[in-house]
């Protein structure tokens, strides 16, 4: 019996990889249809992460209501590799869509990649560079709006304690940690700072609320009562834990948190949000394609555009007004400049 | 003699029948739950996974895949469960990536000490446990696991600006290798397959040999079945349980390399994560048979090329995801039930047989 189930499947697996070898069958790619709206392919976390990605789905749904195209959307799982993200795009890109839009650092240089292989598509990524002529690369200096934050908290806490919550410890990361860092220090040297990470490179970091909430709890019983995470889906996990101790804050990331539907429960004790406006910058794009003049190269959107800010609904920051637009001034100015790398 | 052999066919058949059946039922079930045809799911499944481009996609996909469930097979037919590959995959291609990117040999150099320092690394790795498991006895399930999160920690605190990374963007990597360190891929249309399919091929050909026709081989699987007799039959459990580990650990250092020497070039930030865990669910699927185990990881990559044309037809992402579970548990179970029931006509025989004889030596004593 042995003998038999191995000739068969040594002759399946040698039927297959001759099969691929003199390529026989058609390509998928041959396969192409007419322009059907906008292809989104996310982060992990998805569209309901009430932060990052949640913030480029509201971006397409303007686009859907105000220019009537239609979109797909799609989700990266943990753990991808190259291959996934490629095929996410390409698949997305033959099936029509344009733009094709990566929400997230990681499709940087799938992206790219992809583009090369479909010159008629527009691609757009949030959060890297362009390096082909059909990319639009946007990103962001969350740096500055994570300064902003920090100057909010250096005057918000009565401890004299704050903490940054990282979802994982990469470039991009660090540049929130590094603005929040400086903007309490600028402010108010006193205030001691911790900054942690959830995942040292796993961007498991990105969806796993469990950890930001124990992180949190480390952090609240250590006296620590404004706390700012940037860690996507998991930073809902911090904020649920903040709402349950009296006193302490939450500063958001990326969407206005305050205003998230499914986080209506704790928003009395949601200081302010460092909001990036993906957006409006996914808006753009599928603005300029269907008006039939892509964008393409790099951008960076900084405070001085609006590309990043900290969001006032609640009017928690509102008795803060004068501080922040002071310092808002100095980094729009030129005068402080907010460092992109945690100091050592 | 000759009936026995069908008995044996015929279940031997019917185990991975059972579980294909089985489990094209459940997910039948699952995705018409779901208000979508399940019919359709699979024509769109089938078409879409034999294009050219979803082939070569599906086999440079599986070469990794296989590479981790050897790892995992190595361990579990020693009875060893190796929950570490992941970690030791992933500290294996970091390390690896830090050398490769320091040096610039001729490939034909630096190709095999890249591939030599994952090894290596992996085994160290993998050996810790076996160390600990032999002269502590702590469970290589425990040790494993969290040498996992010690690996993560590791590659973290290296895998900065100013230590042995460059930022590249909002990334940060090792120093690319060199263009000559980059491995051979074999041509095909429209994508190349990987070269690193022959050394998968190789490996696990290696892996059939040496566990089925060597005294080594032998000497490991008596462990696996029992320690005790493999002891009294004069073999050295302890050090079964360290060469198995550095085995394991030595395969699991190969994991990363197609993605190394083939895809990325270098180990960043967004290197693949989690293929060790993968690299379990098929071995057991491929029942840590050298061929089940290759069409295992084939079949997980299929999966998973066709998995995002179902998002396409309107089919939930999370379908793929839930197939694989279930084709697993019925794979288990198919194969533990065809035991059982195969178990039982055995001894049903066997009774038969004493009992015929049992009545042949009455007749004989009646008629003494």
């Amino acid at each position: 019996m042995r003998r038999v189930t191995k000739i068969a499947a040594a002759g399946i697996a040698s039927a297959a990889l001759a099969c691929s070898l003199t390529a026989c069958g058609e390509s998928s790619t041959e396969a192409a249809g007419k322009n059907k709206g906008v292809g989104l392919a996310f982060d992990v976390g998805g569209r309901d992460d009430h932060s990052f990605n949640e913030a480029a789905a509201r971006g397409t749904d303007k686009a859907e209501k105000e220019l009537g195209v239609k979109s797909k959307l799609m989700t990266a799982k943990n753990g991808e590799t190259e291959a996934d993200r490629e095929q996410r795009l390409t698949s997305l890109a033959e099936a029509g869509f344009n733009p094709v839009i990566g929400v997230g650092f990681n499709y940087g240089n799938s992206i790219n990649k992809v583009a090369k292989k479909f010159p008629k598509t527009t691609f757009a990524v949030v959060d890297s560079a362009s390096t082909a002529k059909n990319v639009y690369g946007i990103n962001f200096a969350e740096n500055e709006g994570s300064y902003l934050a920090g100057v909010a908290a250096a005057l918000k806490t009565k401890t004299k304690k704050v903490g940054f919550i990282g979802g994982v410890n990469n470039a991009l990361i660090q540049k929130f940690q590094a603005g929040f860092e400086q903007g309490v220090k600028d402010t108010d040297p006193k205030v001691k700072v911790t900054s942690q990470y959830l995942y040292a490179n796993d961007d498991k970091g990105f969806n796993d609320p469990a950890a930001a909430k124990g992180k949190a709890k480390g952090m609240l019983d250590d006296g620590k009562d404004v706390i700012y995470s940037a860690a996507g889906q998991s930073g809902a996990g911090a904020i649920e834990m903040v709402a349950g101790k009296k006193g302490a804050w939450a500063i958001g990331v990326d969407s206005d948190q305050y205003e998230q539907p499914g986080l209506a429960k704790y928003k009395d004790q949601i200081l302010t949000s460092v909001v990036k406006n993906v957006d409006v910058a996914v808006y753009d794009v599928i603005k300029s394609v269907k008006d039939g003049k892509p964008l393409t190269g790099t951008v960076h959107l900084t405070l001085k555009q609006d590309g990043v800010s900290l969001a006032t609904s609640g009017g928690h920051i509102d008795d803060l007004k004068d501080e922040l637009d002071a310092a808002k001034k100095r980094i729009v100015d030129g005068k402080v400049k907010v460092a992109e790398n945690p100091a050592k | 003699m000759k009936k026995i052999d069908r008995t044996k066919l015929t279940l031997g058949i019917a185990a991975p029948v059972l579980a294909i059946v089985a489990a094209l039922v459940i997910t039948s079930v699952i995705i018409l739950a779901t208000g979508k045809d399940p019919l359709h799911a699979y024509a769109v499944m089938v078409d879409f996974g034999s294009k050219s481009d979803s082939q070569v996609w599906i086999i440079n996909k599986a070469v990794p895949y296989y590479l981790s469930a050897l790892a995992v097979a190595i361990g579990f037919r020693m009875n060893l469960f190796n929950i570490g590959v992941d970690g030791q995959y992933r500290i294996a291609a970091f390390f690896a990536a830090v050398v490769g990117g320091a040096l610039t040999l001729p490939g034909f150099l630096q190709i095999p000490l890249i591939i030599i320092v994952a090894m290596l690394v992996g085994s160290v790795w993998a050996g810790i446990a076996g160390v600990l498991k032999t002269t502590r006895g702590v469970s290589e399930v425990i040790t494993t696991i969290m040498l996992n999160s010690i690996a993560a920690a590791v590659i973290g605190y290296f895998l900065q600006e100013g230590r042995l990374a460059v930022k590249d963007g909002n990334l940060f990597h090792t120093p690319n290798i060199p263009a000559s360190s980059h491995f051979f891929t074999i041509p095909t249309q429209p994508d190349p397959l990987d070269g690193f399919l022959v050394v998968a091929a190789v490996v696990g050909l290696a892996y059939w040999f040496v566990l089925g026709r060597t005294r080594f081989g032998f000497d490991l699987r008596t462990v696996g079945r029992s320690e005790s007799a493999a002891q009294a039959g004069g073999v050295s459990v302890k050090r079964m349980v360290i060469t198995s580990m550095l085995l394991s650990g030595a395969a699991a250092g190969l994991i990363g390399m197609p993605t190394l020497l083939g895809v990325s070039h270098n180990y960043g930030t967004d290197f693949p994560v989690g293929i060790g865990f993968t690299g379990i669910a098929i071995a057991l699927l491929g029942r840590n048979h050298p061929l089940g185990m290759a069409a295992g990881a084939l079949l997980w990559g299929f999966l998973e090329r066709t998995g995002t044309q179902l998002e396409f037809e309107d089919y939930e992402q999370e379908i793929v995801g839930v197939m694989q579970g279930v084709i697993v548990l019925c794979v288990v179970i198919a194969y533990e039930v065809v035991r059982r029931y195969g178990l039982r006509i055995q001894q049903r025989k066997v009774g038969e047989e004493l009992a015929a004889q049992a009545r042949k030596t009455d007749k004989a004593e009646v008629s003494a």
